[in-house]
C-alpha cells in the first residue's frame, strides 16, 4: 500500500497536521496496523517535495509546533488517478501455510503435516470468532463492521484451504516422496 | 420449563454413539457434551455424520449403540412418545428450509409449537408476534410463507424453533440457503436471543464462517470426532482419513 496516497486522501477534505492524520488513519483504518509518526513525517516530506501538497500555517497551541499540510492541484490529481486504478491481483502468492506442510512433508511426515494444519485450524477458527464477535456486537459502527468482515472471508479462504488440504495431505505425501 | 438443575452443567451427553444405515455407518463412536448455554458447532466434510449426530442427539433418531442423555437423564431408551414429548417442552428443531406450513400465516406458523403443548390461542399469538419482532419480521406476521423471500421465512422458522423458549436448540445448516447478508442477519439475531435466554445450541454447518458464531467446535470425520480414538468395536474402523 502507498502511504503517500492515503495520506493524501486523508487530506483530501481539508488541512490537517501531522499528529492529526495519525489519529484520522486510526479512525478510518481500524483494522491496520497502526502509522508511526516518523512514517508519516518522512512521507509528508516526500509529498511536500514533489509538489503533491503544501505546508500552511503552524499552529502553536501550548505544545510542539504543528505545522498544516493542504492537497495541492496536482496532489488531488494523482490521487484521483490512483483510487481508479485497478490493483492487479499479484502473481505470486505467499502462502507460509504451504511452505510448512511441504516443508514438513519433506523431512518429517504426514502426521506432522496434519497435526500442524489441525492446530493451524484451531487458531485461525479463534480468530474468526473474535472478529464474528466484533461484526455481531450491536453497538460497533460499520467501518469497523466493514473491516471484520474482510478479516473473516480471508481467514475463510485459508480454512478452506486448510480442510481441502487435510483431505489431500495422503495423497501429497506421496507425490512429494514416493 | 427447565428442568435442568445446578449440579448438571452438562445439558446434553452423548456417549459413543453408533449408527448406521442398512449395512453402512453414518456414526462409528461419537461422544461429545454441552453444557447449559453454550454455542457448540458440529463441522466437518459433507457426508461425515453431522445431521446423523444431530437427529440422533435430538432423540428424533434411536442409536443403534451409545446414550443419550439430556439434564442427567437418559433420553435414547425413551418410547417415542416420551421422546417426542420431550423435543415439544424442551428442545426447537431448525433445518436448512424452515419446513414453515405453507397454509399459515407467519403468526400462526409461530404460535404452532405453543399450542401443541397445551398454550391457549390468543397466549399463542401474543407471544407469536413478540418472537416475530425479536427476529424482525414482525410486519411479516399476517403472511404466508410462499409470499416470503427465503432470509424471511427462515427468520419466521427461527422465531417458530425458539418460542416455546427450549433448553436446547438443535439447527442443521440454518442459514445453507441464504445468501451471506442473510445468513448472517439470522445468525446474529439467533445466537444473541439464544445467550440471552441460556439456550444451548447445537449447529451444524460445513462452513467456517458460520461455526465462528458457536463458542467452540467439534469436527466430524468419518463418523467419529477428530482426534478421538475410534473404539475398537466399531467394525469400519479401518479406513479414518488422516491415520
Ligand atoms: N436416510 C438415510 N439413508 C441411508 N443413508 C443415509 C441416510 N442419511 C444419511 N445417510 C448416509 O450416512 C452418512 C452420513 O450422512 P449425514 O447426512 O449425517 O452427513 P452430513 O455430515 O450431514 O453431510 P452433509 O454435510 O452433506 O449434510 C452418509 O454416508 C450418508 O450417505
Ligand atoms: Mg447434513
Amino acid at each position: 500500500m502507498s502511504a503517500g496516497h492515503v495520506l493524501l486522501g486523508l487530506l483530501a477534505n481539508g488541512q490537517r497536521h501531522g499528529y492529526d492524520l495519525k489519529r484520522q488513519y486510526q479512525r478510518r483504518f481500524p483494522s491496520a496496523k497502526p502509522l508511526a509518526a516518523a512514517q508519516i513525517y518522512a512521507t509528508l516530506e516526500r509529498l511536500l517535495r514533489d509538489g503533491l501538497v503544501a505546508a500552511g500555517a503552524t499552529e502553536r497551541a501550548g505544545g510542539p509546533d504543528r505545522t498544516l499540510f493542504a492537497v495541492t492541484r496536482r496532489g488531488r490529481a494523482e490521487l484521483d488517478r490512483w483510487l481508479s486504478e485497478v490493483e492487479l491481483p499479484s502473481e505470486y502468492v505467499a502462502n507460509l501455510l504451504a511452505v510448512k506442510v511441504t516443508l514438513a512433508l519433506l523431512i518429517a511426515d504426514q502426521a506432522v503435516a496434519a497435526d500442524f494444519l489441525r492446530c493451524q485450524r484451531e487458531a485461525h477458527l479463534t480468530r474468526m470468532r473474535e472478529q464474528t464477535r466484533v461484526k455481531a456486537d450491536p453497538h460497533a459502527d460499520l467501518l469497523r463492521v466493514v473491516a471484520a468482515d474482510y478479516a473473516i472471508n480471508h481467514l475463510d479462504a485459508d480454512l478452506r484451504w486448510i480442510d481441502s488440504t487435510l483431505q489431500r495431505v495422503g495423497q501429497l505425501a506421496k507425490e512429494i516422496r514416493p | 420449563m427447565t428442568s435442568v438443575t445446578h449440579e448438571d452443567p452438562e445439558v446434553l451427553t452423548a456417549r459413543s454413539i453408533v449408527k448406521s444405515y442398512g449395512n453402512s455407518p453414518a456414526l462409528r463412536g461419537v461422544s461429545l457434551s454441552a453444557a447449559r448455554g453454550d454455542v457448540l458447532a458440529i463441522t466437518g466434510p459433507s457426508g461425515s455424520g453431522k445431521s446423523t449426530l444431530l437427529l440422533c442427539l435430538a432423540g428424533i433418531l434411536r442409536p443403534d449403540a451409545g446414550e443419550v442423555s439430556f439434564a442427567g437423564r437418559r433420553i435414547d431408551t425413551e418410547s417415542e412418545s416420551v421422546r417426542s414429548a420431550l423435543r415439544r417442552r424442551e428442545f426447537g428443531v431448525l433445518f436448512q428450509f424452515g419446513q414453515l406450513v405453507p397454509e399459515m400465516t407467519a403468526a400462526e406458523n409461530v404460535g404452532l409449537p405453543l399450542l401443541l403443548s397445551g398454550v391457549r390461542r390468543r397466549e399463542a399469538m401474543t407471544a407469536a408476534r413478540l418472537w416475530l419482532d425479536r427476529f424482525g419480521v414482525a410486519d411479516l406476521a399476517d403472511q404466508r410463507p410462499p409470499e416470503m423471500s427465503g432470509g424471511q421465512a427462515q427468520r419466521v422458522a427461527v422465531a417458530r424453533a425458539l418460542v416455546t423458549e427450549p433448553e436446547v436448540l438443535f439447527a442443521d445448516e440454518p442459514t445453507g440457503a441464504l445468501d451471506t447478508f442473510a445468513g448472517e442477519q439470522v445468525l446474529v439475531q439467533l445466537t444473541r436471543v439464544a445467550r440471552e435466554a441460556g439456550t444451548t445450541v447445537l449447529l451444524v454447518t460445513h462452513d467456517a464462517q458460520v461455526a465462528a458464531y458457536a463458542d467452540r467446535e467439534v469436527v466430524i470425520r468419518d463418523g467419529v470426532v477428530e482426534g478421538d480414538v475410534v473404539p475398537a468395536s466399531s467394525s469400519a474402523g479401518q479406513h479414518r482419513m488422516h491415520t
